[in-house]
């Protein structure tokens, strides 16, 4: 595999024992950048982009980020627009709460987590289209619908008011349909995981990582 | 819409692949990173890892293995064998897997299957069912690499295991695993009819069209095959032709 590049963006990626931190070290590591695994708010200081991943549920989840002092830290980071990826849990914790086990999460979407609607199998499983409602440079160069990888059974769903729709960036079907990628300013959060759908989740990690290096090279530190 | 998955599975012992017929006469298939890295690039939708002398062996998973093996892949990846308590299960998540298998150690304490589903979330317990066709028109689920009965009826098993906390189940024949007769699609559909979590298919892949009966007779939402992968009998680029050909949507296997 490639090595890091000592120079490339870094990544501080929450380790809070929510699942599979080796895949998304080394498949950030792979397209250019360097990680580092944040555990405790001093992890995040030096860091260009923060990774929320995780699968699982909710409630114990916001328990360990609480008990780790990184809930404050994560909002304060998100408020001021820094950029960040959300990944499946990652994704879901941003919205208000989660009907999975009733935890109130970070809300700074609006909306809840809620069990998939009309699913033929629960949990979602495996590789399902990914449909875009929206440019985003983090998916250029991947089509309209790529094939990402899928493991959940509740996704994050938006209310009815305000303007949902702007911040909606592809939509995917198991049954229902549900929200599979969002953004707004530097927030990014999917439902899928790109460490884990091969050359389609590397191209958009390759795109997260080529943003921070964009901005980098326009706004010398 | 959601993708029929092809799963090459990687049956390893001493670190080695290896693939015996009805789980005995191993013969050596390669090694673990290599195979896994190759499937990736062909277009495996994902990857089974099982220790399988782990649990006859008393042993825990081997993770040296299962993290070179996450490392070279970057598409999902099971590991099964060795896996007892829920620390089992963290370390195991830790060196790198999506999700874990249970088997024998779920046979033994069904709680583990809810405190694990608990603990990581059912999405990643897949509860692996060995079962072997009885006299009297049932199936039993076998423990240890499929070397002891159990006497649980697999039909009920299944159902059980979907209650407490099983994401997935990987049902296995073993009376068809390695002989390349057909998967038992009787045994399928019999289980993917009663739960409605998803269900890998195992045991007695020979060709295409087998893999196409697993989904179109049995229900399987994903279907895994070892010895036709290894030796080449068939790529997962054939496998994938014949199933689309039927009419299943799959992934398209990598250029």
């Amino acid at each position: 595999m490639s090595g890091a590049d000592p120079s490339g963006p870094r990544i501080a990626v929450v380790d809070y024992d929510a699942g599979n931190l080796v895949s998304i070290a080394q498949a950030f590591t792979s397209v250019g950048a360097v990680v580092t695994r944040a555990t405790t708010p001093h992890d995040l200081d030096g860091a260009d982009a923060l990774v929320v991943p995780g699968v699982g549920a909710a409630g114990p989840a916001m328990e360990r980020l609480r008990v780790a002092g990184l809930v404050e830290p994560i909002l304060r980071w998100i408020e001021a627009d820094r950029p960040f990826l959300g990944i499946c849990l990652g994704l879901q914790l941003l919205f208000e709460g989660s009907d999975e086990d009733g935890a109130e999460t970070f809300g700074v979407l609006r909306g809840r987590t809620r069990r998939l609607e009309g699913a033929p199998t629960i949990p979602h499983i495996g590789w399902n289209q990914v449909e875009r409602r929206r440019p985003h440079p983090a998916f250029d160069g991947l089509g309209d619908a790529p094939d990402m990888y899928f493991v959940h059974s509740y996704a994050g769903a938006f209310d009815g008011d305000g303007s949902p729709e702007e911040q909606i960036l592809a939509e995917t079907t198991h049954g229902g349909t549900f929200v599979s990628a969002i953004a707004r300013g530097r927030l990014l959060g999917v439902q899928f995981h790109p460490e884990r759908s091969g050359d389609n989740g590397l191209r958009l990690l390759a795109s997260f990582v080529g943003l921070l290096v964009a901005e980098q090279t326009a706004v010398p530190a | 819409m959601l993708r029929t998955r092809v799963i090459p599975c990687l049956d390893v012992a001493n670190g080695r692949v290896v693939k015996g017929t009805r789980f005995v006469d191993l013969v050596d298939e390669g090694d673990p990173p290599q195979l896994a890295e190759r499937y990736a690039r062909e277009g495996a939708d994902e990857l089974v890892f099982l220790d399988i002398t782990a649990a006859p062996e008393g042993r825990p998973t081997l993770l040296d293995v299962v993290e070179r093996t996450a490392r070279r892949a970057f598409i999902p990846l099971t590991v099964g064998g060795g896996v007892r308590t829920v620390g089992d299960m963290r370390n195991v998540l830790r060196a790198g897997a999506d999700k874990v298998a249970l088997n024998t150690a779920a046979v033994a304490d069904p709680d583990l299957v809810s405190a694990c589903a608990r603990k990581f979330g059912s999405q990643a317990v897949v509860v692996a069912i060995d079962a072997r066709a009885t006299s009297d028109g049932r199936w039993e689920v076998l423990v240890n690499g499929g070397r002891e009965p159990t006497e649980l009826d697999a039909i009920e098993w299944a159902r059980r295991v979907a209650t407490i906390g099983a994401g997935e189940l990987l049902v296995t024949s073993i009376d068809r695993d390695g002989t390349q007769s057909g998967y038992d699609t009787a045994l399928l559909r019999a289980i993917t009819s009663r739960v409605s979590v998803p269900v890998i298919a195992s045991g007695g892949a020979a060709g295409p069209q087998d893999f196409v009966a697993a989904v179109v007779d049995g229900g399987a939402d994903a279907v895994l095959a070892a010895s036709i992968f290894h030796r080449r009998q068939h790529s997962i680029a054939d496998v994938k032709a014949a199933m689309a050909a039927a009419g299943l949507s799959v992934r398209a296997a990598a250029a």
